[in-house]
């Protein structure tokens, strides 16, 4: 089947002053808050449970599952959280969304709290983002005064307080308990699981964390219904999805297409390799997913496809590098950035990637040798599976993976007593006649 | 303004010149804060806030991360005075409130530049050429990653990925997005900077001195939400490709159920 784009989410990007509740509304928004407010929680729940929808903050887990663990009746206050900490390396879908069209993320969580039987509501935004803080601070003021917000939301008795929350510079707070540990004012590290964030989250409350992506589809899928949401994707991964192109392609950018698509599918609407360069590696879904090579331009892009293959369907953020690129240098950063951003609770992940940085460094630099390849597999063996979250075993991807797909590279590097790529030849300015 | 002459005790995250490991962040500062005692005016309007922050949350404790960036606001960072104050409003002990404010990045030990120019030399970045841009801008400031010019301008770090893949390589500027740069156009960024004559952001609104952004970020914004575009051309690449091809998703049945 020949692919189409499927622009919904990013469907009012390009629109005057689109993140605004004036243009929000004259496109039809909160008229699925009003459908969704008109039916019963549980019906809400069913319709989002039928859709299919999966969680789009890497796991792929069925939102409405995640939503119907939530204790009915307990007594207890029950919070929504919205994971808008997007900094998995490569991906770049939540940040625009929340700069052009804010209120889709907004309407979206007072139907999943209503749903959830939810009075408190949080965003967790990252702190480095100024300009998208403005304009989602600006949103939540203008549902608020528009009565979105508050007590007896248009007229249904239900009551809803929405914070925005921001961040100061953690990756690890994109981790949902290391999140809610820094929703309550402490160091962002992540909490044993048992007992989920269903049962014991926010303030030992239960709790529901989706990711912005999954909690701004929700109106749709509810202003579209079930039939018309699972006309896209595939049948266990429904829907669209917003796939964010970077590095050495023609046209990067965000590409909104059914789930299922595939790399070639999306190289072709980005036009290509940059001109004169051929794919060398890429990341399906963030650097914590295991890389992928040129063999696996037709994998479907959802969330069984990169399994089956030895990697995971992330972020769908699609990191692509051509041959100029060194992978070694490549996998480097990424240690090194995973070494920077390990919380040090536990030891497997705080000294695998102190470990990882100092055997790439001399790697790189030539001076390596055999037995650090084998040290580096042996150190990812002691990491994954054994850290206490998935930051660890994120880390280890890039490092198992580019050694079974580039054995040879590491060789050459210590064989050739450097890195054998100029560095220059893989930037965008390359041939530009700069220093 | 060197990290490491400041005059305030030594650490292995303050040397510069090594070999760049990231293990220990030359961004962090010294483990303990600067002394500096906040002005009683500065308290005073802390304090007025700090009871706007606290109602926003279920429990006051969760108010500790803004609390933080009010303090920043007035200091330019989060003093040892600051982190007392703090610990005074939430009731907590300092070493509670020191814990939270070491943890991460965003948080300042000791005071910066006017500006934080932050070069992506996360992967896709430093490959595409934030590590080029990064090197050049040592070489044209004179500084080391953390430190800042002598004029007080400019504080330059490399930072991890901020979401903006689609635009590298990316500097960022007091948490604004300078898309798609150059050595050459970031040059010319931190000459306009320390020239008092600061650029305007790609995708965003005129520069905020580094202590105004800190407000913002305490959750107290200023009125500049209407400025600037929607979107930059990369996020609307795939949009604007689906109007050429005539593509769309399928029709709504309509807005029931």
């Amino acid at each position: 089947m020949s692919f189409r784009l499927t622009p919904v989410l990013t469907a009012s990007w390009g629109s005057e002053r689109s993140w605004t509740l004036a243009a929000y509304e004259a496109t039809g928004g909160y008229q699925a808050l009003r459908t969704a407010l008109g039916m019963s929680p549980d019906a809400v729940l069913q319709l989002v449970k039928d859709s299919g929808l999966r969680g789009r903050g890497g796991a792929g887990f069925p939102t409405g599952a995640k939503w119907g663990f939530i204790p009915q009746g307990d007594g207890k206050p029950h919070y929504l959280v919205v994971n808008a900490d997007e900094s998995e390396p490569g991906t770049c879908k939540d940040i625009p969304l929340l700069m052009a069209t804010p209120h889709t993320l907004i309407e979206g969580a007072i139907i999943a709290a209503y749903a959830i039987r939810a009075h408190y509501a949080f965003i967790y935004v990252r702190g480095e983002v100024l300009h998208v803080i403005r304009r989602l601070l600006r949103a939540v003021e203008e549902a608020r005064g528009a009565g979105y917000i508050g007590r007896n939301i248009l007229d249904s008795g239900f009551d809803l307080e929405l914070t925005v929350h921001i961040g100061a510079g953690a990756y690890i707070c994109g981790e949902e308990t290391a999140l809610l540990e820094s929703l309550e004012g402490y160091r962002g590290q992540p909490r044993l699981r048992p007992p989920f964030p269903a049962i014991s989250g926010l303030y030992g409350c239960p709790t529901v964390i989706n990711n912005v992506e999954t909690i701004a589809s929700v109106p749709a899928i509810v202003s579209g219904g079930v039939e018309w949401y699972r006309s896209m994707g595939t049948e266990k991964s429904p829907g669209f999805k917003i796939y964010s192109l970077s590095g050495h392609v023609a046209r990067p950018g965000q590409y909104e297409a059914p789930l299922g698509i595939t790399l070639r599918e999306l190289l072709d609407a980005a036009g290509g390799m940059r001109e004169g360069h051929e794919l060398k590696f890429w990341t399906p879904g963030g650097s914590s997913t295991p890389l992928f090579t040129a063999a696996h331009l037709d994998v479907p892009l959802d969330f069984e496809g990169p399994p089956a293959h030895g990697s995971m369907l992330g972020t769908t953020a699609l990191q692509i590098f051509d041959e100029t690129t060194c992978v070694v240098r490549a996998v480097k950063r990424w240690c090194e950035f995973y070494a920077h951003e390990s919380c040090g609770k536990c030891t497997p992940c705080r000294e695998g990637t102190f470990w990882y940085v100092q055997i790439f460094d001399r790697l790189e630099r030539g001076l390596g040798t055999a037995e650090d390849i084998e040290t580096l597999l042996d150190l990812s063996d002691n990491i994954l599976g054994r850290a206490f979250c998935a930051l660890g075993d994120g880390a280890t991807s890039p490092v198992t993976s580019s050694i079974q797909y580039f054995r040879d590279e590491y060789i050459a590097h210590y064989e050739q007593g450097g890195c054998p790529f100029d560095p220059v030849a893989s930037t965008v300015f390359a041939g530009a006649g700069v220093s | 303004m060197s990290g490491a002459t400041d005059g305030l005790p030594s650490t292995p995250g303050a040397q510069q010149g090594s070999a760049p490991l990231v293990v220990f962040d030359p961004r962090l500062g010294p483990a303990t804060a600067a002394e500096d005692p906040l002005s009683p005016d500065a308290r005073q309007r802390v304090r007025e806030r700090a009871a706007e922050v606290i109602a926003r949350y279920p429990r006051p404790r969760s108010a500790l991360m803004p609390l933080l960036y009010l303090v920043q606001a007035e200091q330019g960072y989060v003093s040892a005075d600051g982190i007392r104050l703090v610990a005074e409003i939430l009731g907590l002990t300092t070493a509670e409130v020191a814990a939270v404010v070491t943890f991460y990045t965003m948080y300042r030990r000791r005071p910066c530049g006017a500006y934080v120019v932050g070069v992506c030399t996360n992967t896709l970045c430093a490959i595409l050429g934030g590590d080029a841009i990064f090197q050049a801008l040592q070489d044209h400031l004179g500084i080391g990653n953390g430190e800042t010019t002598e004029d007080g301008m400019v504080t330059l770090e490399h930072i991890e990925c901020n979401a903006a893949c689609d635009y590298a390589p990316v500097v960022m500027v007091n948490w604004e997005f300078f898309d798609n740069q150059t050595v050459e156009s970031a040059r010319e960024l931190v000459d306009r900077l320390r020239a008092g004559d600061p650029p305007m952001p790609t995708r965003g609104a005129p520069l905020k001195t580094h202590t105004e952004v800190s407000r913002i970020l305490a959750g107290f914004p200023d009125d500049l939400a209407d400025v600037g575009p929607s979107a930059g051309p990369a996020s609307l690449a795939g949009l604007e490709l689906a109007r050429r091809r005539g593509e769309s998703a399928p029709p709504r049945p309509g807005a029931s159920s």
